[in-house]
Formats: structure tokens, C-alpha cells, sequence
């Protein structure tokens, strides 16, 4: 296999990406060597050598403890707990949420044989200690059957730590309309409604 | 609500339009190359010898709805024996919400079971069912009152399906706790932790599972315990350890029960594997009102009479409720019922708003519909249609 093919292989390895598309990349980079290769390939390169998983909370940075942990604008009261780097980001994008997250690597599932002591979550349990600043554990894992299961999980394992367990809310989303929404979300938005402030 | 729609039972609309599929076509499925069939509202009824694929047309029309079909096969099983391509099948079908192309095959390199409306791809097989609802009754089904509880369970589910979408859902989320609480529960690990939130989501899902059945069973005895000419009447129940508990108890401390229940038996469950208590060891519970009689007790011919009285209540429920019947897929149900039977289904299949598919070896099965219905001939997977009008 010689280095084109090679670049091709690996890259319809990529989520995302079959052969045709990597073959279609490759090209893209090939006629842009010094403008796109070298400069992806040099990053590639670094980030290799510097990509460090915080030991703290879970994420991927290249400094470890990672840049939201060592963040002094953060709030220190409230952790938000998600099940992937992935869902940190999407957070992250709305700006909505100040203060420190988690990340578990995944959900509990026994039938993919991933246990609690495949989680990061002992990790999680010493950041709530008596002794800790935080207040609020906000569990933002996904309303799958298996996302819903490691938040019950955790809400059991937290109660003896006495810190205030909130979970995200389910219902209508914002712009959504009504008519289109499954019955499951609708109930869902019926049963979590609150009063107006007037 | 259940009693307005009883009451307008017997006055059901013929305002509303009919569901009604008016192009089938099939490519590489079962014993097919490729098929077209042209049909309008009225009752479609396909003869020809046994394996000649009468029956694979009525599975292809089952396609058209949410599930596995009226075989539960997989979706690879579906492909034709030798053809070069994965199945097909595709329609116009008029529905509520008026004329909608639906399409469905297998995914080209896969298992999954592609859904198309109006041209394009949509998310899930569940998309379907806004459309179209479809019920059956098989040769397959006649042993449903001696076999084991949980074919009379999906039967009974699948009528639910027509008017709770999420049910399928909700059955799928809580089959797969389920499994995982057994597989802990089978590996001896004692994380009570992780046990009590697989328990808490089997309980929240479970009671949801039964109550939805309760609902049912209740909806349909409003209209299969009189009968309806030779249809005996049938007494609907769905029983078990649940169903107890929800009959003398309000369903948050059902819930406790069945919580309690489930931390109660892990030993138990851990040795027999699947767990004492759920919605999975229901049975529904039908009754030969005339004779008092359980159906498991009754004759081979009354069994199957019980079946099409709940079938057709079910169908005149949905449309009293939702302003159309499911399409019903009769596969060789006249040829087993006497005379009187046979004329008085076909009289009640023209009166509901909807259309159905029947299957029969010879066309003397459809005595008396014949002139008021589309007959075919069905032959080595080819279908002919045959003038039935003169």
C-alpha cells in the first residue's frame, strides 16, 4: 500500500466518512500540500503529543487538570455531569451553564458489560464530599433507556453525599411546535409544567 | 370517552375517507421478481393454490405499518431467495390524512429496515404508523388461545399499537431493563445501586405497559360483549400479578408494590432468570360469553370465531375514536367458518371504513362478495386479476 492509499485508508476510519468521502478528502489535501496537508498534518502531529484527559473531570484538553476545571470564573457550586466530551461542547456552545462539569465515558449497560467501575464515576463521588464547595450535581446524561438507568444510578449513590440532585428538563422545545411533538414528550411537558410569574 | 364512542359505533362515518392502499408494488420480495397490483377501496380478495404467495402479499401490506410484519420475520428474511438486490415494497395508500406514498425495504448493506414517505427518508418505522394501522388474523394465530401467554400478549398489543403510539416504545424500554437486570442479576454482582435504577425504570415503564392494556381490554369489552350475528360475544381480561395490585390499589402505590416486588425476588429471579412479577407474564384472558366458557376450552371453530369478533370490535373502535378502521389482512379466514359466518363478516368488512385483503384457495370461499369486491388471481408470484362482475 503505498503513503496516498495508505492516507485514504485511514481516513474512511473516520466517523462520518466512507471510502468514497476519504477518497474525496485525500484528493482535497493532496492538491493543497503546503496550504492544507503540512498544517493538519503538523496540528495532528501536536495534539498527539499534548492531548491530556483531566484527571479531575474526564475532558480532553492538553493541560491536565483541563481549562473548565482550572477556570477561576467558574462556579464552584454546581457540577454537571454528562456522559461524553461531546456533550460538553454542546453545552459549552449555549453559554448557558458557569460552572464545572463530569464526564462519565459512557453509561452503564450490562449487556454491553460496562459497569460502574468502567465509568468515571468514584472520581465524581470524591469531588462531592462534605468538605467540597459543590451544592448542585445536574445529571445531563440522554434520555436513552441506558442514560436514564446511570442517572438513577447516580442519584442513588449521591444521596448520602447531601448535595441537591437536579436532572435536566423534558418536554417541548424551544420553537417547537405542539402538533408535530410524539405523545411521550408532550405527557413529559405536561407532567413538568410550571406556574407563570406574573 | 369510551362511551361516545361506543354509542357512534353503529353510525360510524361514511364521511370519513377510507384507509385504503391503490397501488402495491413489490421488488425482490419473498417468491417475487417484482409485482404491481391497482386496487381500490373495496375488499381485495386474492386466491390461487398454496405457495403461489397470496400470503407474501398480505405481509407486504403489513410492511406498511410500524413492527415486523404479520410473519415477525427478520428483515433479511424477506429478501427473495437468489435475487440480486434487498426487498422493496412500496404504495399510494389513502389515508386520514389523504393520498401518502409509503415505501420500505431493506437497507442495501444491512438489517435495518428502511422507511420512506412522500419520497423522502424518514427517521424511524414509527413514522408509519400516522399513516397507516394494520391488523391480521393468520392460520398461524388458531392455536393463540392453547400456545403460550406471550403470543396473546403481542396480540393484544399490537391493537393497542392503532391507538398509542408510544406503547411500542414503552415495551421495547422496558424488555431491554429487563434483560439487563437479569444479566446482573445472573453474574451474581449485588450492585444494589445499579439494580434499584434498572427496577425503577422497569416500574415506571411497567405500570404504563399495563394500564395501557387495562385500557384496552376495557374499550373493547364495550363493544365485543354483545355479539354481532354469529360472532359469539367475548369477554376481554388481562390478568396477573400487576393487574391484582392495580385493581385494589391507586397506581403510585402499585408502583411501590411492584418495586418491592422486584428488590423481593432477585435471588429468586436470579436462579429462573427474568423476574417473577411484570408486565411480561400478563395473559389475556378471553371468555365465550354465550357459553361461559374460557376460549382455550372452546371448539377449534368458536376459537376462531372469539379472535374475529375481537379483531372486528377492535376495527370498529379505531374508527369510531379515530375516524378510520385499520386495514385487516384476512389470511384463509373464510374458508374455516359455515356459511352463516362468512356472510355476516363480509357484511360487516363492507360496513367499516376501511379496506381489507382476504386470501382463500378457491374464489367459491368469497360467495356473496364477490360482486362487491376485487378478485385475483394469484399464481407462481404472478397476479392476474379475474372479472368477477359478470
Amino acid at each position: 500500500m503505498n503513503e496516498i492509499e495508505q492516507v485514504i485508508q485511514l481516513l474512511s476510519r473516520l466517523p462520518g466518512l466512507g471510502p468514497r468521502s476519504a477518497r474525496r478528502a485525500a484528493l482535497h489535501m493532496i492538491q493543497k500540500r503546503e496550504g492544507l496537508m503540512r498544517p493538519l498534518a503538523d496540528a495532528l502531529d501536536r495534539a498527539v503529543e499534548n492531548i491530556r484527559i483531566c484527571a479531575t473531570c474526564g475532558n480532553i484538553d492538553t493541560h491536565d487538570p483541563c481549562s473548565v476545571c482550572t477556570d477561576p470564573k467558574r462556579d464552584d457550586t454546581q457540577i454537571c455531569v454528562v456522559e461524553q466530551v461531546g456533550d460538553l461542547w454542546a453545552l459549552e456552545r449555549t453559554g448557558a451553564f458557569r460552572g464545572r462539569f463530569h464526564i462519565l465515558g459512557g453509561v452503564l449497560s450490562a449487556l454491553d458489560g460496562i459497569g460502574p467501575e468502567d465509568l468515571n464515576i468514584e472520581s465524581l463521588l470524591s469531588r462531592v464530599g462534605p468538605d467540597q464547595p459543590v451544592k448542585e450535581v445536574i445529571l445531563a446524561t440522554n434520555l436513552t433507556v441506558d442514560g436514564q438507568t446511570t442517572a438513577h444510578y447516580l442519584t442513588e449513590r449521591l444521596a448520602a453525599s447531601g448535595v441537591s440532585v437536579t436532572r435536566l428538563a423534558h418536554g417541548v422545545p424551544v420553537g417547537g411546535e405542539l402538533d408535530y411533538l410524539d405523545d411521550g414528550t408532550l405527557s413529559a411537558a405536561l407532567k413538568a409544567r410550571h406556574a407563570l410569574e406574573s | 370517552m369510551a362511551l361516545a364512542a361506543m354509542q357512534s359505533v353503529d353510525m360510524q362515518g361514511t364521511m370519513a375517507p377510507k384507509l385504503a392502499v391503490q397501488k402495491l408494488t413489490l421488488s425482490n420480495f419473498r417468491n417475487y421478481v417484482s409485482a404491481r397490483l391497482d386496487v381500490d377501496q373495496g375488499p381485495v380478495l386474492l386466491t390461487g393454490e398454496n405457495g403461489a404467495g397470496k400470503t407474501n402479499l398480505l405481509e407486504a401490506v403489513s410492511m406498511l405499518a410500524p413492527g415486523r410484519g404479520l410473519r415477525t420475520a427478520k428483515t433479511r428474511e424477506m429478501d427473495r431467495a437468489g435475487g440480486d438486490s434487498p426487498w422493496a415494497v412500496s404504495a399510494t395508500v389513502m389515508s386520514t390524512m389523504g393520498e401518502v406514498s409509503l415505501g420500505s425495504g431493506r437497507e442495501p448493506e444491512g438489517e435495518r429496515r428502511l422507511v420512506r414517505i412522500n419520497g423522502a427518508n424518514a427517521r424511524s418505522q414509527a413514522a408509519l404508523g400516522e399513516y397507516v394501522n394494520v391488523v391480521w388474523l393468520t392460520p398461524q394465530m388458531d392455536g393463540l388461545f392453547q400456545e403460550g401467554a406471550s403470543a396473546r400478549r403481542r396480540f393484544l398489543d399490537r391493537l393497542i399499537y392503532g391507538f398509542d403510539s408510544a406503547h411500542a416504545g414503552r415495551l421495547n424500554a422496558y424488555d431491554k431493563t429487563l434483560r439487563e437486570r437479569s444479566r446482573l442479576l445472573k453474574e451474581g454482582r449485588a450492585d444494589a445501586a445499579w439494580l434499584d435504577a434498572l427496577e425503577t425504570q422497569m416500574v415506571e415503564r411497567g405500570i404504563a405497559i399495563v394500564a395501557a392494556r387495562k385500557t384496552m381490554a376495557e374499550r373493547l369489552n364495550l363493544v365485543c360483549r354483545k355479539a354481532d350475528g354469529p360472532f359469539p360475544g367475548a369477554g376481554v381480561a388481562v390478568t396477573g400479578s400487576l393487574e391484582d395490585w392495580l385493581g385494589r390499589m391507586p397506581a403510585l402505590q402499585t408502583e411501590d408494590r411492584f418495586k418491592q416486588a422486584l428488590q423481593e425476588n432477585r435471588r429468586r429471579d436470579a436462579e429462573t432468570g427474568g423476574a417473577a412479577h411484570g408486565p411480561h407474564r400478563s395473559d389475556l384472558e378471553v371468555t365465550h360469553l354465550g357459553k361461559g366458557m374460557q376460549a382455550s376450552l372452546c371448539s377449534t371453530g368458536e376459537q376462531k370465531a372469539l379472535l374475529i369478533s375481537i379483531v372486528l370490535a377492535h376495527a370498529k373502535l379505531q374508527a369510531a375514536e379515530l375516524g378510520t378502521a385499520p386495514i385487516l389482512l384476512l389470511d384463509e379466514v373464510a374458508a374455516h367458518l359455515d356459511a352463516d359466518r362468512r356472510a355476516a363478516l363480509f357484511e360487516i368488512l363492507l360496513g367499516l371504513n376501511s379496506q381489507s385483503w382476504l386470501t382463500g384457495t378457491e374464489p367459491g370461499v368469497f360467495e356473496g362478495l364477490l360482486d362487491r369486491a376485487q378478485l385475483f388471481r394469484v399464481a407462481n408470484a404472478t397476479i392476474e386479476r379475474i372479472d368477477n362482475n359478470n
